[in-house]
């Protein structure tokens, strides 16, 4: 008898790891002819925390993931078209638009989204696409600056990583860029808030699980901009970054600051090797 | 005319006669449903595409009515018989009296 019960918890334990989606071995092919990669091996420095990363879209429901598979269905692509018309809109003091330095954004914008964050020789620091985009608006076009989070970034930080799409994420993280990687590194496994969590207690610890009705993903940046169904708009990484730190209850750090941006690098490095998939739509 | 509105459709350029075909059109569009306010508390007045047709060859397939409750962006998709070659025309109309049409043509092959 004492041994059938043990069985049975053992029998319990094993079919945990059984949670993701619905249809495990389902795969993203957007339009039927790109094929995403988003589950695969962790990359070195995970070693000992996890073994195989997954995108963020393996823990959406069914619909959910197919209305990323077809750029018709996919509403995020809605702000790609009106991130050209900003992309060839001349606008600042110096009578330019994007188009006039970089040209086609096919050409000059692709495999720019799988790099970055990365760090700016001439800058001296970790820079991310949303600094590079408002240097060239401020210094080059003589522009105003975008807010960090705003729609008009969102869009414009989609349409240059739709370019990137089906790439593999390859962020360095070492050379000058390793100080900002391990303190990117510190804050994802530092527990704040008054909940007392870090970033690992949720996404990795517990990915998978059932969390407020709905399964904690990995907290993978490599389909960011994100659009999200609940708000129906574009989510930048340190707009979603300010609402996580926000449901810790602690105080959030700056958009744009210093500690987003290492954050933000340390967690694309985690995604090393999943495809960037341009616009995602999560919940 | 209300900003950003951009009509999409998605159509097969070709189809077989007789061949029953999925037709899917999205307009971007904000939809503002008259029922917000601003942040003075004045009612943000209505702005919809209160309709969306579409014909073809100039023989009506479908018909829509729309109201205030539907989200931003209206999505359509439905399926049309294609009898011969030709023109789908989808027009939506806009509460401010605008109109928007885009046109798509349908081979037989």
């Amino acid at each position: 008898m004492k041994i059938k019960a043990l069985t049975a918890v053992a029998a319990i334990l094993l079919s945990v790891p059984a949670f993701v989606a619905a249809d495990e071995d389902a795969e993203l092919i957007v339009n039927g002819d790109t094929e995403l990669v988003t589950r695969t091996a962790a990359p070195a420095h995970l070693e000992g925390a996890m073994d195989e990363v997954l995108s963020g879209w393996r823990f959406r429901a069914d619909e959910t993931q197919s209305l990323q598979a077809d750029d018709f269905d996919n509403p995020g692509m809605i702000f790609v078209d009106q991130g050209m018309d900003d992309w060839n809109k001349v606008e600042g003091s110096e009578g330019k638009s994007c188009a006039s330095c970089h040209g086609d954004v096919e050409d000059g914008m692709a495999g720019v989204r799988a790099v970055y964050p990365k760090w700016n020789e001439t800058a001296g620091e970790v820079r991310t696409i949303a600094q590079m985009v408002n240097e060239c608006r401020e210094d080059r076009m003589g522009a105003e600056k975008l807010g960090y989070t705003s729609a008009k970034m969102a869009r414009m930080e989609a349409l240059i990583s739709v370019q990137s799409r089906g790439m593999p994420v390859d962020v360095a993280i070492d050379g000058p860029a390793a100080e900002m990687w391990e303190k990117g590194k510190e804050m994802f496994y530092t527990r704040t808030g008054q909940l007392e969590l870090s970033c690992a207690n949720c996404h990795e610890d517990n990915y998978g699980n059932n969390i407020r009705s709905d399964h904690l993903s990995q907290g993978q940046i490599n389909g960011f901009p994100v659009y999200r169904l609940k708000n129906s708009k574009l989510t930048t990484p340190h707009g979603r970054f300010k609402g996580c730190v926000r449901d810790t209850r602690a105080e959030t750090y700056k958009a744009g600051g210093e500690d987003f941006i290492a954050l933000e690098l340390y967690v694309a490095s985690r995604g090393n090797g999943l495809s960037v998939e341009g616009v995602s739509v999560r919940n | 005319m209300a900003s950003g509105v951009k009509p999409r459709v998605k159509a097969p350029k070709k189809a077989a006669a007789g061949e029953t075909v999925t037709i899917k059109t999205l307009i971007s569009h904000k939809m503002e449903s008259g029922q917000r306010k601003d942040g003075d508390g004045n009612v943000i007045p209505r702005s919809i595409i209160h309709r969306f047709t579409c014909d073809f060859n100039g023989q009506n397939v479908i018909d829509v009515n729309m109201e205030a409750a539907i989200s931003t962006n209206p999505y359509f998709q439905f399926e049309a018989m294609i009898p011969e070659a030709g023109d789908m025309v989808f027009t939506w109309y806009d509460d401010d009296g605008d109109v928007y049409s885009t046109t798509k043509s349908v081979a037989i092959g």
